[in-house]
């Protein structure tokens, strides 16, 4: 019986589907059976971040009302065995589905695989409640500004309201050197204001933009800063302690990071 | 004054974090007890209203505030009392 993720933020743009196309990316590189469901009804990117964009036949929408069977709209990644999309619609809007769909169809999906990870749209109208409804854990993406925590504060209430079990933290596009100038808020700050534990830090890196424009999620290349935070991320996801990258810029940084994570 | 002297010098030595961190802080004590600024103001009119019956308060100078105090919201009030009011000779 596999596990239910939803990767959510409240805020648009903070890197949602980014964080779910390289998070899952990352699970079946380490051999796990992933299928990424994108429950943006309307508005469908994750099959753009990973490249699947012509393969899509069948959506979510399909599935639930019966219209084809679950293997028919699933579509299995180029180059990772383990991994699958499961497209959201384009034609149709949030409210196509139903709460008690998406349940259903998350408990077949964990019958399949090891991770089931739901793309959540932004917002907390009905595509969120949907994305959140068959959850077993949730992950939150938030940016170290104003706007972004203060939302991410908003949806941390609103999963603990619905009874979600385990919320963590990823801090994205966090850029070391303003941290350092005092131009950015760090990694403690935040874990300090939301009350909540972490479990990623990605720095920000011009190859995320790369890695979208060409459909491949950063964590195939060994060279990605980012990449590499999010494979350890997904490691961190099934339950390995693995240390937080040094991102500070200068010395000392290394020593804090430790102090503050070897918990 | 002493307030906004205090944050310029706090951006000036420190940057924008530490502006971001106490505007962010605020904003979740009041996002998280649900009380907006004008419910804060209709309250704040109602306590002066109901202490100025007992003692003379500086009213310009009372301030009704929402804190957080690891994280159980509090409500803080500082109200200057100019003088208690003498019971009237009859």
């Amino acid at each position: 019986m596999g596990e239910v993720i939803v990767i959510t933020s409240g805020k648009g743009g903070v890197g949602k589907t980014t964080t779910t196309a390289n998070i899952g990316t990352a699970l079946a590189k380490i051999d796990k059976k992933v299928v990424l469901v994108d429950t943006d009804i309307g508005l469908r990117n994750l099959d753009v971040v990973l490249g699947l964009e012509n393969r899509i036949v069948y959506d979510i929408v399909d599935v639930v009302k019966g219209h084809c069977r679950l293997n028919q709209a699933l579509i299995k990644d180029k180059r990772l065995e383990g991994l699958f999309l499961l497209p959201a619609a384009q034609t149709k809007d949030k409210n196509a589905v139903t709460e008690e769909e998406i349940k259903k169809l998350t408990e077949d999906l964990k019958e399949k695989f090891d991770y089931v990870i739901m793309d959540c749209p932004a917002g907390i109208e009905q595509g969120f409640k949907n994305a959140i409804i068959g959850a077993d854990r949730a992950i939150v993406v938030a940016t170290p500004e104003v706007s972004s925590v203060r939302d991410a504060d908003r949806i941390i209430g609103l999963l603990e309201a619905n009874e979600i079990p385990d919320t963590r933290l990823v801090i994205n596009r966090l850029r070391p050197q303003m941290v350092k100038q005092g131009d950015m808020m760090d990694i403690e700050d935040i874990i300090d204001i939301l009350s909540i534990k972490l479990i990623g830090v990605i720095p920000e890196d011009e190859f995320i933009i790369v890695s979208t424009n060409r459909g491949e999620p950063a964590v195939n290349n060994e060279d990605s800063m980012a990449g590499k935070a999010y494979m350890n991320t997904a490691k961190r996801i099934v339950g390995e302690e693995v240390p937080f990258l040094n991102l500070e810029v200068q010395e000392g940084l290394l020593d804090r990071f430790l102090k503050i994570f070897s918990k | 004054m002493g307030f906004f002297d205090f944050l310029k010098k706090e951006s000036n030595q420190k940057g924008s974090k530490s502006i971001a961190k106490d505007r962010l802080k605020l904003v979740l004590v009041h996002d998280r007890a649900s009380m907006s600024p004008e419910v804060l103001e209709a309250l704040r009119k109602e306590i002066i209203q109901v202490i100025s019956k007992y003692v003379d308060v500086d009213n310009n100078n009372i301030e009704v505030e929402l804190n957080d105090n690891n994280n159980q919201a509090t409500l803080v009030a500082n109200i200057p009392i100019n003088e208690i009011k003498r019971k009237r000779n009859v």
